[in-house]
């Protein structure tokens, strides 16, 4: 099924945004994803990310494996399509063996590029979130989750790709503090 | 329950910034008054008030493409851009059956010293240039179709 909603295009006509760092395999080409896709998944992992959020104990000597489990799971969601793009994503998966099958084609179609950095910015977040509970500190693991909960939602709700936006802002600084 | 709070407070705070983004995502903003005189030295220089409002321009050498006689479309692009694509199957669309009207993309990462000049926050980020090469809109985020007809008609 992915075969039918990825295609590959060349970069003849995206020359402009190809160069620079993009990675190897996106400054050659291109994939192109159906955009609801990563839209789902970002929606089940809004419901993740915010069972985890509410299953993580007010305090340091509560203890309690199911936000460690549920935390866990994420990051492996997170780190395989951060490492091997949006095909290895599971929801992704998920979406284009049952889900895609009984919708219309899609209208149009996405770079891969920026859902897969957003997932590689969410795999940050839950990895902190995951080391903060083992050292006990559970406030600081919330405030990790809720903010890569917010950024999930908001991709979710509002199309809105929170790691993409502040990509340019970290390329600004980043570049400037280099000189 | 201070976790309920959380995730309420979280995904509230997420929907009223949500909101206002849509709101104002897209928007052609930033009407320039025509140039009164375009030889005036002191209409480009470059002052902390014509950073924000217009009187500022976009040369050829800047963005190392030459510029459409009656109007050209700048746009900032990144690798990491959901908008980017669909702003440039628009403005090429929209410009592309007009002979005096250039579409430029501009790779924001390999120009950052434009960027930061210009006060580029986001991408995409399109500027509207007049046949002088002057600022006369910007807009954040995927351009609003309706309002870059109507920037382009009061252009062209």
């Amino acid at each position: 099924m992915s075969e039918n909603s990825e295609v590959r295009v060349g970069a003849a006509d995206d020359a402009a945004t190809t160069q620079g760092r993009a990675g190897p395999e996106t400054r050659s080409s291109r994939v192109l994803v159906d955009p609801r896709g990563p839209r789902f998944a970002a929606t089940v992992t809004t419901v993740v990310l915010g069972a985890t959020l509410l299953a993580i104990p007010g305090n340091a000597l509560q203890e309690s494996l199911i936000p460690v489990v549920l935390l866990t799971f994420q990051t492996l969601v997170f780190g395989a399509a951060a490492l091997f793009g949006l095909r290895a994503q599971l929801y992704g998966r998920i979406y284009r063996a049952w889900i895609a099958p009984r919708l219309a084609p899609p209208a149009e179609l996405e770079d891969e590029a920026p859902p897969r950095f957003s997932q590689q910015v969410g795999l940050v977040f839950t990895v902190v979130a995951l080391v903060f509970l083992a050292f006990g500190i559970p406030v600081a693991a919330q405030v990790a989750v809720a903010l890569a909960l917010a950024a999930a939602f908001l991709n979710a709700a509002f199309n809105f790709c929170l790691g993409c936006e502040i990509y340019l802002l970290y390329k600004r600084v980043a570049a400037r503090g280099a000189q | 329950m201070s976790s309920v709070w959380i995730l309420v407070a979280v995904l509230g705070a997420a929907t009223a910034f949500g909101l206002w983004r849509r709101w104002q995502d897209g928007r052609m903003r930033g009407e320039v008054p025509r140039a009164v005189d375009v030889d005036a030295p002191e209409a480009h220089v470059d002052t902390p008030d014509s950073r924000h409002h217009g009187g500022e321009v976009i040369t050829a050498a800047q963005i190392g493409e030459t510029l459409g006689e009656q109007a050209t479309f700048v746009q900032f692009s990144s690798a990491f851009c959901q908008p980017c694509r669909a702003t440039r199957l628009l403005l090429a669309d929209m410009t592309g059956s007009m002979p005096g009207v250039k579409h430029v993309e501009v790779d924001a990462e390999s120009h950052l010293d434009l960027v930061r000049h210009l006060d580029v926050r986001r991408t995409p980020t399109v500027f509207l240039l007049d046949g002088e090469g002057a600022i006369r809109k910007r807009a954040v985020g995927l351009p609003r179709k309706s309002e870059v007809a109507a920037a382009l008609t009061a252009l062209v």
